[in-house]
């Protein structure tokens, strides 16, 4: 239960945002939570409150799975640092690369694949893969 | 006279009508009540059945009406059962359920190979990451190893100053 106590006003804050299917349990000393938000604003509060209540992230005691609610069609902004997000064919960097989005460029979300790949399209018409954590939904 | 005698006549057999309706009635009941799955109450009319009380599902509904309208002297039925309302049903969180396999491995080492001046091992259920990064991309990393639902040790893992 202890777990349960240090993130309890993160767990607080994600009920209080409304995120959808929350799901909180604990196993073999880490913490699990899952559930969708509403906004890329929610997540981006709920990880910066998880930095605040674990210093650095390190205790790698909390495993939050949150995604953010996009459905097909939605619009995402691309949050590379600089560089260009590759598109490609496969879910994976082992496929091909078919297109790039520029830092910042806005695509297209046609299906999400797993948390981590989803399926895109760019404003040029190139349609892939791109790696999920450089995708904001707008 | 003959007036009265009619109306006598009639008020007699109103009079036989309804005392021989009322036993009925209870009979019905009796009998209705004895088919039903307890939690459903009964009550007979004039031989409506009326039909209370909750019962697991629409199914079970539907056989409820069955069983009193095959019931004889039962004209109609009236069904105020009730069905609880479905719960919501959360699955736990599918991390606690995810495999460190070759493909979690992969989404991490895919998300990751962006991130300058890092390296990434995997050790048990963990992916364990050393180096120096700045405090926005350590967020980046860690986001990156929950989407890909894999458990992190970043002790080795330093502020860029």
């Amino acid at each position: 239960m202890a777990l349960q106590d240090k993130y309890a006003a993160l767990v607080q804050s994600a009920t209080n945002m409304g995120v959808a299917n929350l799901a909180v349990a604990e196993k073999d000393g880490v913490l699990h939570v899952s559930g969708t938000a509403k906004s890329t604003a929610d997540y981006d509060a709920l990880w910066a409150q998880y930095a605040q209540l674990d210093p650095n992230m390190a205790s790698g005691d909390l495993m939050m799975n949150i995604d953010i609610k996009a459905n097909s069609g939605a619009q995402l902004k691309v949050t590379t640092d600089a560089t260009n997000l590759n598109i490609r064919s496969t879910p994976s960097t082992e496929g091909e690369i078919v297109g790039k989005a520029a830092h910042d460029e806005v695509v297209t979300l046609i299906e999400k694949t797993d948390d981590s790949w989803w399926k895109v399209r760019t404003a040029q018409g190139e349609e892939g893969y791109a790696y999920a954590q450089y995708l904001s939904p707008l | 006279m003959k007036i009265t005698k009619v109306t006598l006549a009639a008020v007699l057999a109103l009079t036989v009508a309804f005392t021989s309706c009322k036993p009925k009635d209870a009979d019905i009941e009796k009998a209705v009540q004895a088919k039903e799955t307890t939690g459903i109450t009964v009550s007979v009319k004039d031989g409506v059945a009326t039909l209370t009380g909750e019962v697991a599902d629409n199914a079970a509904k539907a056989k409820a009406v069955e069983l009193a309208k095959a019931e004889k002297g039962v004209k109609d039925v009236v069904n105020n059962l009730t069905v609880p309302a479905p719960v919501a049903v959360t699955p736990p969180p599918a991390s606690m359920t995810t495999p460190m396999d070759a493909g979690a491995m992969q989404k991490v080492s895919d998300g990751l190979k962006d991130i300058k001046g890092i390296t990434v091992d995997f050790a048990g259920d963990k992916a364990v990451i050393s180096g120096e990064v700045t405090s926005a991309n350590r967020m980046k990393i860690m986001q990156i190893l929950a989407a890909a639902k894999v458990k992190s040790d970043v002790s080795k893992l330093m502020d860029k100053k």
